[in-house]
């Protein structure tokens, strides 16, 4: 599985890539993996503020539900409004297809995430190989 | 993970499974896999073509001997005296209060000798269970054979195209719910079923345990079946094909705390039958009006998939009952569920609400089963 080198990561599998005082979020090509087909998922609204490592929202495979986790805080700008009917996109591409934008409220707190390099392993060692 | 448990029990296909790189969970204390290349794509695989399953770690208690009729009777609820050899039913083994101990399918292999296929996570309970409750009977042996079989599914509405070019036997002379034995694979004398827990046709054989033996049948089969589109389905699409035809599960729809006509099982329950473990408990339940909660189908109105233990509510906020199996239902493109809840919630289309990470969702009471395969005009 692939990780960009330019996105930060979360032990709870999401990713955010930074651009700016804007963070990108999604959930990791691992997290899609074990999810298996992805079916729903559960996002706050533009405006709504989330806050770092609390959850903000929720994915669902046919087989499961599972949390998403904020990898900073931060003000919601915008949500990626496609996933409302096709979920599925995760699973095609997790690391391009993004559940939202978020106004970073400190920069620094990405500087505490995993690298691409950590977080893959980090997954190795989860899983076992 | 739990490293402290006791080492999961594996089929003869486990290396198989591995290889092909399928998500494997926990079952039962089974390794089975759970995803094999995709759930949505399985579950579509055996509604419009083919999958194959491998089921080897259901229980197989043969029960054999001059007794052994007497014995299945006084076991389960159904009628066995009504099984011509080749044919099998749905049964199930109850505890005195009219509960479950596991639901069943039995075969009568000949006159004297019966097969009941058991559930994998209850196994051992069940082979004490037969062993204490007609172990003491004259003329009945009890034969535990559930590691002598590697049992596979292969359903689905080409199941029978994919394994008549593995077998010499007429597959379209076994009828629904009956069985042979042939030649499959090269090997000799195979139990051929016409049986499956999807809901679609399909086939169940029983072949010898060891692993090579089991590894080439498995893999002549996906060769059989890829001019169809077959595909090795896991333990997550068997649960949504099952969920959809509306078939119980142990340890939800049924368990040691929810009677026969709680379950909607009624019809399995052969109370002119002058005995069977179980029947006095039923006749009570009968005599005082039937069951105060009944399973119903549920189908979700707004945004939510409801899913197992979630609990559901009246509209104005009463506790009714809780789910028991819930899911997107792939085939459907709906989220469903089944549900316990009291009498007066169960006619069709009552609104109830289920409660989903502490919102309210609407739902509806719709008929079982939710997906019905169409007759074939013979």
């Amino acid at each position: 599985m692939a990780y960009p080198a330019d996105y930060r990561y979360t032990k709870e599998h999401e990713w955010i890539k930074v651009d700016g005082n804007i963070g990108t979020i999604g959930i990791t090509d691992y997290a899609q993996n074990s999810l298996g087909d992805i079916v729903f998922v559960d996002l706050p609204k533009v405006g709504d503020t989330v806050e770092a490592a609390k959850s903000f929202g929720s994915v669902e495979s046919v087989k499961a539900v599972s949390d998403l986790f904020a990898p900073v805080s931060g003000k919601v700008t915008a949500i990626n409004e496609e996933l409302k009917d096709a979920p599925e996109k995760i699973n095609a591409d997790a690391n391009t297809t993004w559940l939202l934008k978020v106004e970073l409220a400190d920069a620094k707190q990405v500087d505490g995430l995993l690298t691409a390099a950590d977080y893959e392993k980090f997954t190795s060692e989860e899983t076992g190989h | 993970m739990t490293e402290t448990m006791a080492p999961l029990r594996k089929t003869a296909l486990n290396a198989v499974h591995r290889a092909a790189k399928s998500k494997m969970v926990d079952f039962g204390g089974w390794d089975m896999p759970v995803d094999c290349c995709g759930l949505i794509a399985e579950h579509m695989a055996v509604r419009t073509a083919v999958g194959v399953f491998d089921v080897s770690h259901m229980g197989d208690i043969q029960l054999r001997g001059p007794g052994s009729l007497a014995a299945v009777q006084h076991l389960c609820m159904n009628d066995a005296s009504k099984l011509a050899v080749g044919q099998a039913h749905y049964s199930a083994m109850l505890y005195p209060n009219g509960t479950f101990v596991d639901d069943v399918v039995v075969h009568k292999l000949s006159d004297n000798d019966y097969l009941i296929v058991i559930n994998a996570g209850t196994r051992e309970k069940d082979v004490q269970w037969v062993r204490r409750t007609i172990g003491h009977m004259p003329g009945v042996h009890v034969n535990d054979f559930s590691d002598y079989y590697t049992q596979l599914a292969i359903q689905g509405p080409r199941a029978a195209e994919t394994l008549q070019k593995l077998t010499p036997t007429d597959l379209s002379t076994i009828k629904n719910y009956w069985f042979t034995w042939g030649q499959v694979c090269g090997l000799y004398n195979v139990m051929i079923a016409r049986t499956g827990y999807t809901g679609e046709d399909g086939f169940e054989i029983y072949i010898p345990s060891d692993e090579p033996t089991s590894a080439r049948v498995w893999g002549e089969v996906l060769e059989a079946g890829a001019e169809f589109g077959i595909l090795a389905c896991g333990l997550g699409a068997r649960n949504t094909l099952r969920l959809e035809a509306g078939m119980a599960l142990y340890g939800h729809e049924i368990s040691d705390t929810i009677n026969v006509f709680e379950a909607g099982l009624g019809r399995y329950a052969k109370l002119d039958k002058p005995e069977f473990v179980g029947r006095a408990a039923l006749l009570e339940v009968q005599a005082a009006g039937g069951p105060g909660r009944k399973l119903v189908g549920l189908e979700m109105i707004e945004r939510g998939i409801g899913r197992d233990g979630y609990t559901v509510f009246s509209i104005d906020g009463k506790r009714l009952g809780e789910i028991t199996s819930g899911s997107p239902s792939p085939f459907l493109k709906k989220n469903v569920a089944m549900a316990y809840v009291p009498g007066e919630y169960t006619a069709l289309d009552t609104e109830v609400a289920v409660e989903i990470r502490g919102q309210m969702v609407k739902a509806k009471v719709v008929p079982l089963p939710f997906y019905k395969r169409a007759k074939k005009s013979a």
